[in-house]
């Protein structure tokens, strides 16, 4: 009887509880946030359904930054797209201009020299660093931990100044060539790499210290924007945020390019796919890039750095001057480009934001016929309704943050 | 690669360690739920719209499929007359091709058949073209903007040639091109003679 009894109350209580919820609810508002908004990270435009600070729907809206990037690329020929990709996703620009360089070297099938593999995979890694170290930095900042901003930019200083050592460009670096690279790289570049892989851990160790274990950082995180693996995959997530979510897939280690299957590195998989877990991936990846620069150093070959091929490669400056064949081949290939083998390519990298894909269809001659980039960050965005329903607008922020979309990639 | 694809009419093609398989049309939303449920390829991962102009079909629509058992990608193909534009949507078996079929709608106008909100994504509500068919311009085109009652104006084509940022041999250095050394427009009208 007793218990009957304290059922009954049980129940009481909760129609209580659900009569104030009822009461609580109210009109739904429509709020815009962006273009220009600090943490949409560049010029995201989100429309928000909103019930009091509660997200009813997210409506992404892109575009803001689009340049027609793949028309451009249509009336260009396969070298001057190079500073292009520069522009896509511009925080990591060697990377993408390394994922550019193979796609392109795939579609008229020919591999390039040991050195220059190794320099690319310097180059991606580097660049993996420079844009998880700006990502973290960022999503310290948007949960108010505005210190690992300074400590992170510190670290990316000194990658642009290596980037600047091995192509002359802090920023836009197009540094590859198809078939190669712009230059070998200068002498003073492995001992400044050295320098930076021994400095880098104790950073990494700091921002480890201030955020990994802070109590504010993972009340703002944990269980925040969850991402379950079988919608991650039906999203087409992939990066870090694939990763987060409990999926082993990576392209370095799955597809293995550029001479990615000579490196020992390990994937970090998250296990519950919120916000904390995408940032232990990042914070791990760059230990990994670590390694993997460790041993690209360490066994960095000798010998050649472009792909032995005259009518890709751009001959040595010294030899166009003073030789007849190389005076041609360097006046066919400024002028009408190189010329590519009809025929279509998918070729994909790993990305510091995701899968970056370069979808090419060629008709033959010195421009490309259709030229698609899957970029990650498009992709990754389509998320966010998924992961912000039921959330606060703080929330919110968190989440962006989180994803660490490049709108300049997003929109192309 | 065994993917049982005869009953779809598909054709397989193999170029460059890459798979391609061409389909009829109408074939294209059984062909990717057998795909996807039969052969494991759980994840879209890029759907492209190819204008070959002047060629029949003009249109393509190529969509890359990735299956994490098999450890490879796969391309599907589908042709698209200019003169019906459309194609089934596969959001509901892929929840990421609503915005790959935004964009390819966006860009070369393929209307893709119960799309859950079919609409322009990288340009603006009302933008009366698509900017990657062979046909438009590189320049781009005059267009009104999207509020253009509220005072936002037009898109205008760029300029080719003697604009302030197309160089050319035997012109201005940058320098003098660069349009905010001048304070006033009579001013750069004056130089500019």
């Amino acid at each position: 009887m007793a218990t009957q009894h304290e059922i009954e109350l049980m129940d009481s209580a909760a129609r209580a509880q659900q009569a104030t919820e009822d009461a609580l609810r109210g009109e739904r508002m429509i709020i815009n946030m962006g273009p220009s908004h600090p943490s949409t990270h560049g010029v995201l435009r989100l429309v928000l359904e909103l019930d009091g600070e509660e997200i009813v729907n997210v409506w992404p809206d892109v575009g803001y930054l689009h340049r027609g990037d793949e028309k451009i690329a249509e009336n260009m020929t396969w070298t001057q797209f190079i500073p292009y990709t520069d522009r896509l996703d511009y925080l990591a620009p060697l990377a993408n201009n390394v994922a550019y360089a193979y796609a392109v070297e795939k579609l008229i099938g020919i591999t390039v020299p040991p050195r220059c593999q190794y320099i690319r995979v310097i180059c991606s890694e580097l660049a993996r660093i420079s844009s998880h170290l700006l990502g973290i930095g960022c999503f310290g900042m948007d949960v108010g931990a505005l210190t690992i901003f300074l400590y992170t930019f510190k670290e990316r200083e000194k990658i642009h100044d290596m980037c600047e050592c091995i192509c002359g460009a802090r920023f836009t670096t197009s540094y590859t060539r198809i078939g190669g690279l712009a230059n070998d790289m200068p002498p003073e570049f492995l001992p400044m790499l050295r320098k930076f892989l021994q400095e880098l851990p104790a950073t990494i160790d700091e921002v480890d210290k201030l955020l990994t274990r802070n109590k504010i950082f993972t009340e703002r995180t944990r269980g925040i924007g969850i991402l379950k693996k079988e919608d991650a995959i039906n999203l087409g997530v992939t990066g870090p945020n694939l990763r987060g979510s409990g999926v082993e897939w990576d392209i370095r280690k799955a597809h293995p390019y550029g001479g990615y299957e000579n490196f020992e590195f390990e994937v970090p998989v998250g296990t519950v796919g919120d916000c904390y877990d995408r940032y232990l991936c990042r914070m791990e990846e760059m230990r990994q890039s670590i390694r993997i620069l460790q041993q690209a150093v360490d066994k960095m070959p000798g010998g050649e750095w472009n792909a032995p091929e005259a009518k890709i490669v751009l001959p040595e400056k010294k030899a166009v001057l003073t030789k007849m064949e190389e005076l041609i081949h360097h006046f066919i290939n400024v002028t009408q480009g190189i010329n590519v083998p009809p025929g279509e390519v998918y070729f994909s990298a790993e990305n510091p934001k995701g899968e970056l894909g370069f979808y090419i269809v060629s008709k033959g001659g010195g421009t490309p016929h259709r030229l698609k980039i899957r970029a990650p960050s498009f992709v990754n965005l389509q998320a966010v309704p998924l992961m912000a329903k039921g959330h606060m607008i703080a929330d919110l922020v968190a989440i962006l943050a989180s994803i660490d979309f490049v709108m300049g990639e997003c929109d192309r | 690669m065994q993917l049982n694809l005869e009953q779809f009419g598909g054709t397989l093609s193999e170029a460059r360690g890459e798979t391609t398989i061409r389909l009829p049309r109408e074939k294209l939303l059984d062909a990717c739920r057998h795909l996807k449920n039969e052969c494991g390829f759980v994840m879209l991962t890029d759907i492209a719209g190819v204008d070959n102009y002047s060629e029949h079909p003009r249109f393509e629509v190529v969509y890359h499929l990735y299956s994490f058992t098999r450890r490879c990608w796969l391309r599907l193909k589908v042709g698209v007359p200019e003169d019906d534009l459309e194609v089934d949507s596969v959001t509901h078996l892929w929840r990421t091709a609503d915005w790959h079929e935004r964009e390819a709608f966006d860009m070369y106008g393929i209307r893709f058949r119960n799309h859950p909100d079919l609409k322009r994504i990288l340009m603006w509500d009302g933008y009366p073209y698509y900017p990657l068919r062979k046909d438009f311009p590189l320049a781009g085109m005059d267009a009104e903007l999207r509020d253009a009652e509220a005072g936002a104006g037009k898109a205008e084509a760029a300029p080719m040639h003697g604009g302030p940022f197309v160089a050319g041999p035997g012109e201005r250095p940058s320098s003098r091109r660069e349009p905010r050394q001048y304070d006033t427009t009579a001013e750069q009208q004056e130089k500019l003679k």
